[in-house]
């Protein structure tokens, strides 16, 4: 039941986990700011309310599947994680150090709960794909559980993408629901300006989805689309969440530049005093 | 060689897969618009909900296996060799090889013996870009005998696998007894008399390095080991024949650079150098013609590794 209290408990997780990211990032000295913050109430809303998981049994056969295919947002998986009890969040801090489970991008078999292995980009939507599928020869029509695949906009770039999203729309995949962080940005720029992308939602459409579009720091309407997703039986999902990379640090916000750096220690500073003067503020914004 | 039986190494594939059908329901087959020519056909008509098609997506193909496998299926993806491993290394790498998936990788049409489709069709590296994946096995049989088996190896084997087929039908020269086990290589053949020289040979050319030694028995006595399995490499028997001949010829229809040449080097130089002469091909692109044609052309028929057979022994220091 999604209560008011519900909603805020899930946005104070996520202002606690936009701290956490900065912390560990700063720890790190290197890694990627923006995605990860624009996708915090995202992954709140999922390990905080939609998912179906136990922290403490991380290989139950029943689980959702949240398979990350932008691994270089990790950052923000693992702090999800960490505070939905899969592990210490102190252990965060050890994000990219040696000998660590949270690897620079995520590992299968470092981390359990990670679902796949996961950061060059463009392949994370076949894996999900293909699990999906075996899951639905095991569990007809619809599978025991779901499968979630998070995207990144600028990964929509690489042709292993495409494939996956046609052959996903050709075997009807509607256990499998895709999300793309529409937050604009990549690496070398805006993404209009490096490899245009629209129309997205007519291109998936094209490709035998049905898109649903959505602002990705409004944790209701988040959770309200996830819902409309299970009632399609005859396609796969796509997810258009538009999101503000940066979302929390105003300084930063929608400045591409913070695509691939890490806070240096005064920066993290100034971004913690912000992030924790806003607990559960970034959804009224949006009223 | 008339009364020789003749089959394609891909037809024992395709004769294990329909008895993989049968016995384990895991197993599931993904192929990229090549169902005939892999020898998938007969999997598909016969458990159409175990066939999975992908289009000519051949990086799909790779990610598609790795989901249903990380799921728990056991999928053979498959496709030529030029484009599976080819043109999906990075996605086999990623979400099968560090993703430590049971993906069975089938990569058809390996080597020159393709012909008539050319260099761009005739896959030359597989085996360089799959030995070098943590992880990874790379099985390449002889005949369409140890084909089947090593197919039914590579399913039963809890981790991922590459598996190198032919599309020629060559020399049928193991039976249903001959012994498979991955990593473990086994001699064809040994002459009477002490060897002189030992032949390490992969794949179907087996039958050209059998040829060359038998002919030449009597003026250099030979063993020939089947070297099925390239990654685990069986260090211990390679040394061992090394030891005990003291020259070496690697046969291959490979890139020498890479392939189960440059496996053996990297063995011998370690543990007991000697000389090795290498058949198989040297930084050169196929072209097309027909494939006893180019085997020859390319300089790994039998009177080719005849001759370095005596190369290598020649090199040999003397006392």
């Amino acid at each position: 039941m999604l209560t008011d209290a519900t909603i805020k408990n899930i946005e104070l997780k996520a202002a606690a986990i936009r701290e956490t990211i900065v912390e560990m990032l700063v720890a790190a000295g290197s890694g990627h700011t923006a995605g990860p913050l624009g996708m915090a109430d995202i992954f709140a809303a999922f390990y905080f309310y939609i998912l179906k998981h136990d922290p403490h049994n991380p290989a139950w056969e029943e689980r959702d599947r949240l398979m990350l295919s932008n691994g270089h947002i990790t950052p923000v998986r693992y702090a999800a994680m960490a505070h939905a009890g899969y592990f210490p969040v102190a252990e965060c801090l050890t994000l990219r150090k040696f000998g660590s489970r949270l690897q620079g991008h995520p590992e299968r078999e470092k981390l359990p709960g990670v679902e796949t292995t996961s950061g060059p980009l463009g392949s994370g939507l076949g894996q999900a794909a293909g699990y999906a599928y075996g899951a639905r020869m095991d569990h007809p029509p619809r599978g025991a559980f779901r499968v979630y695949c998070l995207m990144s906009d600028g990964e929509q770039d690489a042709g292993n993408t495409w494939e996956a999203a046609m052959w996903c729309g050709a075997n009807k995949l509607s256990n499998l629901t895709a999300v793309i962080d529409r937050n604009n940005i990549q690496i070398n720029g805006m993404t209009e300006e490096v490899m245009p992308l629209e129309n997205l939602r007519a291109k998936y459409e094209a490709f035998g989805w049905h898109v649903l579009e959505v602002d990705g720091h409004n944790v209701s309407a988040f959770i309200s689309v996830i819902e409309q997703a299970k009632a399609i039986y005859e396609k796969p999902t796509l997810i258009l969440a538009h999101t503000i990379p940066g979302k929390g640090v105003k300084e930063i916000e929608f400045d591409y530049h913070w695509h691939g750096k890490p806070p240096n220690k005064e920066e993290a500073v100034r971004f913690l005093a912000e992030l924790r003067t806003l607990k559960g503020k970034i959804r009224s914004e949006h009223q | 060689m008339s009364d020789i039986k003749m089959e394609a190494t891909r037809d024992g594939f395709g004769r294990a897969l329909l008895e993989l059908g049968e016995r384990d329901k895991r197993v599931v087959v993904c192929c990229a618009d090549l169902a005939e020519s892999t020898r998938v056909l007969a999997f598909k008509e016969k458990y159409p909900g175990r066939y999975i098609e992908l289009g000519v997506a051949e990086q799909n193909l790779a990610t598609i296996g790795s989901g249903l496998a990380n799921y728990g299926k056991i999928p053979f993806i498959c496709s030529y060799a030029a484009f599976n491993p080819g043109r999906n290394n990075e996605q086999i790498r990623t979400t099968i090889s560090l993703n430590n998936v049971p993906v069975k990788i089938a990569g058809m049409h390996a080597g020159v013996s393709v012909g008539p489709d050319g260099a761009t069709h005739q896959a030359l590296e597989d085996i360089a870009l799959m030995r070098v994946q943590p992880n990874m096995v790379v099985l390449s049989p002889c005949d369409s005998e140890e084909a089947y088996k090593a197919t039914l190896a590579a399913a039963a084997h809890p981790g991922p696998v590459y598996l190198r087929f032919a599309r020629e039908k060559t020399p049928v020269i193991t039976t249903p007894d001959t012994p498979f086990e991955i990593g473990k290589a086994w001699v064809a053949w040994e002459s009477e008399h002490s060897p002189e020289v030992a032949i390490f040979a992969t794949g179907p050319l087996l039958a050209e390095a059998l040829e060359a030694a038998k002919k030449m028995e009597h003026a250099l006595p030979a063993v020939v080991i089947n070297i099925h399995t390239i990654k685990p490499l069986d260090r211990e028997h390679i040394v061992e024949h090394a030891r005990a001949a003291g020259a070496v010829v690697v046969v291959e229809e490979h890139q020498v650079a890479g392939g189960l040449g440059g496996a053996v080097a990297e063995c011998l130089s370690e543990e007991y150098p000697v000389p090795i002469e290498f058949v198989g091909i040297k930084d050169r692109f196929g072209q097309s013609g027909e494939p006893k044609e180019l085997i020859a052309y390319y300089g790994m028929d039998a009177a080719h590794i005849e001759e370095a057979a005596k190369k290598a022994a020649g090199r040999k220091k003397s006392g």
